[in-house]
């Protein structure tokens, strides 16, 4: 939309033009004008005065202007097509193929992968893996990072101390946090084993557990909550106080007021907290991959038999783990490239509703 | 969250026109005050502990590191120096510091620019294509994974970190994104001066914009340095059969299986990994806060 617009006047000469026509314009220059910029923009030069002064475009100065534009931007597009659009393509057309690594376009299989996809029963149980994790992992982020973000706000002194720490877990690289977990909820010796023994408990096997090794992934992702709990913050904090002045005016309780005020201003940040928690669920690799490998003692190299991918029982078998495993392991790439394509169409469903709110992200570009 | 509301409940009371209490005022106010720092402190506790139990570990005997003891008995500071005899280590070091430098230099060649357009540059499709970024930025990377492992054989470079390094030549979507997000902050009216005085485009992003967004562009560094040093998935597609260019997180994870390594070297290692990412934390950490904060994008 506001794309026509400004290719409807592609020379750079906006200053002098501005300086020249309209002079009533130039205070709007700042923050109000960048805020609906497309369509003011656009409704500028349509009308007849600015038609009348606006000069012509020539074509070598639309060349130059594209030229310009192109040296920019020129390589991100390149790299669009190269990394984005031809292996989405190539997956589409190689799912439709049976081939391993060395008879590279194989033989044609129609919509055979998609078929025997359906009546795999690693694809159910990496599926409801995965939708476990969206179900469960991502509103107990969600509830940790805000919980420790309202803390936070309440939190008059040592905030600054407190605020570093709750984040510090956020920078342990994920491996070396995964291993501490590990070891840490190793079953009857772990450290949280022992100090449970010590109350009384008999620990569950946590990692080495089928029932348990997704809760204990879940407990590991509200440890390292930090970058979900800094958005948070930032929203909490930007919430008028005016807002809370006149609701406690009003006698609105606490709960009232959360219910009332914080979470209508902050719902956007939620909203987009959400879509961005449940895609990263929806490539859950490391953390499952690694806690399988640490928790069973056996190598994770290569792949091949000694692959120990949803340790233990297919319990941590998320879906791009099963991926990799069809892909590479076992050397079946026209059926992994099938499965890639399901996990491109479910995704594209959940940024649906993010890029509804697509005019958010644009907002304030000039 | 309840924890949160509990003890504000028992502000309910006070006279409408007073703002709350704050600190410890009154008696309950004094409540209210130890309920938050309490479990503030016990979300502290979490937080450490893990951390706290990886350096102790690292410093035990094998034997000691299996057993269910909290503390050293003996603390043996030699660990560390046998995971870098005994484990190649110093290999792994190189290895992700090649990866890591090599990429964050790469994006910003290419990503400054594509997010100066994407910002501050006019033009047919801008929409469109700032659309594709944030499409790619959330993409799961194993979607593509198959085809670009085949296209990256056809060069040879599987076996190395090359296929993680080069394509942040032509741009990264993630690094693309934030450095867009900082851009916009900036006021037109710079970028009016400049191009009154005369100056092209790449004059304007070079002297006027980069300085201006420097802060952002230290964040975007940085989380581009931690996604590398971080990184598992890449070098394990491209890297486990070939162990001499593997980095520090594919290694760790792949140390405790592989020679049967002792709970207490794989905890030393993990250390290695860890501190130079709280160092680099520690030196810029409000800049790497601000990062974050303009990736929750306020609607």
């Amino acid at each position: 939309m506001s794309a026509t617009d400004a290719s409807a006047r592609p020379g750079p000469p906006r200053p002098r033009r501005r300086a020249s026509q309209s002079p009533g314009q130039p205070q709007g220059q700042g923050s109000p004008r960048s805020q609906g910029s497309p369509s003011a923009d656009g409704a500028g030069p349509v009308s007849p005065t600015g038609r009348a002064v606006r000069r012509r475009p020539s074509w070598r100065r639309t060349l130059r202007r594209y030229l310009t534009v192109g040296s920019f931007i020129g390589p991100a597009l390149l790299g669009i097509a190269i990394f984005l659009i031809f292996p989405l393509g190539t997956a589409l057309e190689s799912s439709m193929h049976k081939f391993g690594i060395l008879d590279a376009p194989g033989t044609w299989y129609g919509l055979g992968n998609y078929r025997y996809l359906l009546h795999d029963p690693f694809v159910h149980t990496a599926a409801w893996n995965t939708l476990w994790f969206c179900l469960i992992m991502v509103p107990a982020q969600l509830v940790t990072g805000l919980g420790s973000a309202l803390l936070l706000t309440k939190m008059r002194s040592a905030s600054s101390l407190y605020r570093t720490i709750f984040f510090l877990p956020a920078l342990v690289p994920t491996v070396a946090g995964v291993l501490a977990f590990v070891y840490l909820l190793k079953p009857g010796v772990g450290p949280v084993d022992t100090l449970l023994g010590k109350v009384g408990i008999e620990g569950p096997l946590w990692f080495n557990s089928p029932s348990w090794s997704k809760p204990s992934l879940v407990l590991l992702a509200m440890w390292s909550i930090g970058n979900t709990m800094v958005i948070f913050l930032a929203a909490l904090l930007d919430v008028p106080s005016s807002l809370y002045e006149a609701a406690s005016i009003d006698g609105a309780s606490a709960v009232r007021q959360f219910r009332h005020v914080t979470l209508p201003t902050i719902s956007p940040v939620l909203l987009f907290t959400t879509v961005i928690n449940i895609i990263a669920t929806l490539c859950l690799f490391t953390e499952a991959a690694v806690a399988a490998a640490a928790a069973s003692g056996a190598a994770t190299v290569g792949g091949g038999a000694a692959s120990n991918f949803g340790y233990p029982q297919e319990s941590t078998l998320t879906y791009p783990l099963y991926i990799y495993q069809t892909g590479f392991p076992q050397n079946l790439l026209g059926y992994a490239n099938a499965l890639a394509i399901v996990l491109f169409v479910v995704t594209c469903a959940v940024l649906a509703v993010l890029l509804r709110r697509f005019r958010s992200f644009t907002e304030g570009a000039s | 969250m309840t924890a949160v509301i509990v003890p504000a409940d028992t502000t309910r009371e006070p006279a409408p026109a007073k703002p709350r209490p704050s600190g410890p005022v009154g008696r309950e106010g004094l409540l209210v005050f130890v309920a938050r720092h309490a479990i503030a402190i016990a979300i502290i506790v979490c937080a450490l502990a893990p951390v706290l139990f990886i350096v102790l570990t690292s410093f035990m005997s094998p034997q000691q590191s299996l057993s269910n003891h909290y503390w050293p008995t003996t603390w043996h500071f030699g660990n560390y120096v046998d995971v870098f005899r005994k484990l190649d280590m110093g290999r792994y070091l190189l290895n992700t510091l090649l990866y890591a430098i090599l990429a964050t230099g790469f994006m910003l060649i290419s990503s400054v620019p594509a997010a100066y357009a994407l910002s501050k540059l006019k033009w047919r499709g801008r929409n469109f294509v700032f659309l594709v970024v944030i499409c790619m930025m959330l993409l799961p990377p194993q979607i593509t994974t198959v085809p670009l492992y085949l296209w990256w054989a056809n060069f040879h470079l599987t076996g190395t970190l090359w296929p993680l390094i080069l394509p942040n030549l032509l741009g990264d979507a993630f690094s693309i994104f934030l450095l867009r997000q900082f851009m916009v902050t900036i006021p037109d009216e710079y970028l009016d001066a400049a191009r009154v005085d005369g100056a092209g485009e790449w004059r304007t992003l070079l002297r006027v914009i980069i300085p201006m967004a420097r802060p952002g562009i230290a964040a975007t560094s940085m989380f581009m340095f931690f996604y590398c040093w971080n990184d598992y998935y890449g070098p394990y597609l491209y890297t486990s059969e070939n162990r001499s260019n593997w980095t520090l997180s594919f290694a760790l994870a792949s140390f405790h299986g592989l020679h049967n390594v002792e709970w207490n070297l794989v905890m030393a290692a993990a250390v290695i990994t860890v501190v130079p990412i709280l160092v680099l934390f520690f030196f810029a950490q409000k800049a790497f806060v601000q990062g974050i904060t303009l990736t929750g994008v306020k609607g």
